[in-house]
């Protein structure tokens, strides 16, 4: 008679509870950010109002899409370090060419964004190599160029178009800010195509083992292609949105906006290791660490420390999740 | 019956052993040897004041590249260099702008104690929390940054003049001081450390993580060793920076391509396999010095600053594609 081992009921609820959390990691993200609202509004009253939490969103956005190229990347098994200069590089670009009219400015800009996204995927998908180095070159040739076409600039720094200062910034009713309208759907293309489309489960298979997929018959080479392009222009648009919100294009625009989108989407439980996480759980870390800044500003807490915090924080959480995730 | 004839393949001699051994290193100082000549060519007053900048220039990439060096070998990646750099330059111009050279040395060995225990952090924290180093030093670099921005918001400080003459000046007007500099540090700390069995930890580990560990290597340990040694580089790195401007910036390590980004091409045209397991420190060097030569040649060719910094970031990508198709021709 073999007596099955059960774990007493004092050690039972704890690790249910682990489990549960492991299985709905959402929970744990929306207790932080609930915790981390409340802390806001005790430290400055009045936070929990339609209007304060509208415009922690409007703050969210051009975050949240940067860290959706981001995710995608990282699900590829990869990183992508250059985003945040194809944010800065396509705002700078689409308010040069404001005279254009609006509309192409913004074309012109978002195929900014595809072109780096395409030498990234040809340098990581055909020529194997490491996306770190591949991107950071990028990254690099992006910074210079950028200063190039700033010289060129005769007529000082260029202004933004009235029509995307009003997507950066603008809100309905007073209330729903406009670009949600481009990130609400986005979320939405994102979170159910990653999910439930062909190309989203490939990017899942390339990102857990690339070996296998060539054997599968998969072109890996395709896929990656496409998840930095994809990448690439989710930047350009997270730029846009930035400089509307700012009003001013600037050279280091995007810069402090890199580590976040990593930690966003790290925090929200994709694998830096690729194959697991998703979008979903990157827009609640772009939510969290966009309230996290807040209280921190409101703190008046000086920026080496933020810097700090912040590091500790996204350490955390990853550790946190390479642990219950068994990655090695 | 005769007994059959053992025919032994020659031993070839052991000079020619080693020249293929060494033929990456070897090839790079052929190179370096090369451009020197070229910038003779477009520079025709070229003279020892140009050495002397030339390498004084270089030093800090070359020491940048050996702390990138120590790390990659040992299976890591330290993309922290460029900040710890910044950080270290500032801190060092500042205190040592009223020092003299005793009080400067002193200065330095402190900053050099200190980086080596912020490298042993970074490599506890990634041994203890099993974040990929990727990970651990991007969110180190932003600290180092965001200190560095603190402890000298804008630039400013300086260094005594002998300071900067002990790192950039030279020896009786003819051998640049950065060449001694860069002799004394191969040969004191790295060629030493090589042969030890914290040397051969380095690159067992660096080879095959796993193989490591099961003969026994403390393999965290190990990558904890790398990020110190990574961390006093980088420290000599930053005093070489401070040396050499005799002024302080916060973006100074971070600037432009960047030196962690420099670093990394640096080590690969230096032979080191971004993989781990390969490669050492004298190729790297040299390879510092190509990068700045390149740099120097396109300066006195008239080409702009900023283009520059992209054909900086597109070599480093070129670099890493054709190292990477040479050894995948080599393996096939």
């Amino acid at each position: 008679m073999s007596a099955t081992p059960r774990a007493t009921g004092g050690r039972g609820l704890p690790r249910r509870v682990q489990r549960t959390l492991a299985d709905y990691p959402a929970l744990v993200l929306i207790a932080i950010l609930i915790i981390l609202i409340a802390g806001t509004n005790i430290a400055s009253p009045g936070f929990v109002t339609p209007s304060q939490l509208s415009t922690t969103l409007l703050y969210a956005a051009p975050l949240g899409v940067l860290a959706a190229g981001q995710t995608l990347v990282l699900l590829t098994g990869g990183i992508d370090l250059s985003v945040a200069g194809t944010a800065t590089a396509a705002a700078y670009l689409m308010a040069g060419l404001g005279g254009l009219g609006a509309g192409t400015a913004v074309a012109l800009a978002l195929l900014l964004g595809l072109v780096v996204g395409v030498v990234n995927g040809v340098g990581v998908g055909i020529f194997g190599v490491q996306p770190l180095i591949m991107t950071l070159g990028m990254a690099g040739v992006i910074t210079g160029a950028l200063a190039l076409a700033a010289l060129g600039f005769t007529n000082g720094v260029p202004t933004v178009p009235e029509s995307v200062h009003q997507l950066g910034s603008g809100t309905v009713l007073g209330l729903v800010p406009v670009n949600l309208f481009i990130w609400a759907p986005l979320a939405l293309a994102l979170t159910i195509g990653l999910r439930r489309s062909g190309f989203g489960r490939m990017i899942y298979a390339v990102g857990d083992n690339p070996l296998a997929c060539r054997l599968a018959g998969v072109r890996v080479w395709q896929v990656l292609l496409a998840t930095y392009t994809l990448c690439g222009v989710l930047g350009a648009s997270a730029g846009i949105l930035l400089v509307g919100y700012t009003n001013a294009a600037d050279q280091n625009l995007a810069i402090p906006y890199l580590l976040p989108s990593v930690a966003a989407a790290v925090i929200g439980g994709t694998s830096i290791l690729g194959g697991s996480g998703g979008y979903a759980g990157t827009i609640l870390g772009a939510l969290i660490l966009t309230v996290l800044d807040s209280l921190l500003n409101i703190m008046s807490v000086p920026q080496a420390i933020k810097q700090m915090l912040y590091g500790a924080i996204v350490l955390a959480l990853a550790s946190i999740y390479v642990r219950t995730s068994g990655d090695e | 019956m005769s007994a059959p004839s053992l025919s032994l393949t020659t031993v070839p001699a052991a000079r020619g052993r080693w020249a293929r051994r060494n033929a990456w290193t070897l090839g790079v100082y052929a190179l370096m040897v090369t451009l020197l000549v070229v910038e003779k060519i477009v520079h025709p007053d070229l003279n020892g004041y140009d050495m002397q900048s030339l390498v004084g220039g270089a030093l800090p990439l070359a020491l940048a590249a050996m702390a990138q060096a120590a790390v990659v070998i040992s299976g890591g990646i330290d993309l922290s260099i460029g900040a710890m750099m910044s950080l270290v330059n500032v801190t060092s111009a500042l205190y040592m702008v009223h020092a003299d050279l005793p009080g400067a040395l002193l200065i330095a060995a402190l900053l050099v104690v200190a980086t080596a225990l912020a490298g042993a952090l970074t490599g506890a924290i990634i041994t203890i929390t099993r974040v990929p180093d990727i990970i651990v030093t991007l969110v180190t670099s932003f600290v180092w940054s965001g200190l560095a921005l603190q402890v000298m918001p804008t630039p400013g400080g300086g260094a005594p003049q002998a300071f900067a003459d002990l790192l950039t000046g030279d020896i009786g007007s003819v051998l640049p001081a950065g060449v001694i500099v860069l002799l004394l540090v191969s040969v004191l700390m790295w060629l030493p450390l090589r042969r030890t069995r914290l040397g051969l930890a380095l690159y067992a580990v660096g080879s095959n993580r796993t193989a490591a560990y099961l003969s026994g290597i403390g393999v965290g340990r190990a990558r904890g060793a790398a990020y110190i040694l990574g961390g006093v580089f980088a420290a000599l790195a930053g005093l070489a920076l401070t040396a050499s401007t005799l002024n302080g910036n916060a973006t100074s390590g971070t600037a432009g391509a960047g030196y962690t980004l420099n670093s990394v091409a640096a080590i690969v045209v230096g032979g080191v396999s971004l993989t781990g397991g390969r490669g050492g420190m004298l190729g790297p060097i040299a390879a510092a010095v190509v990068l700045t030569q390149i740099n120097t040649i396109l300066t006195f060719v008239g080409v702009d600053a900023n283009v520059g910094t992209v054909i900086q970031g597109a070599l480093v990508v070129v670099v890493v594609m054709v190292a990477g198709l040479v050894l995948m021709r080599r393996r096939v």
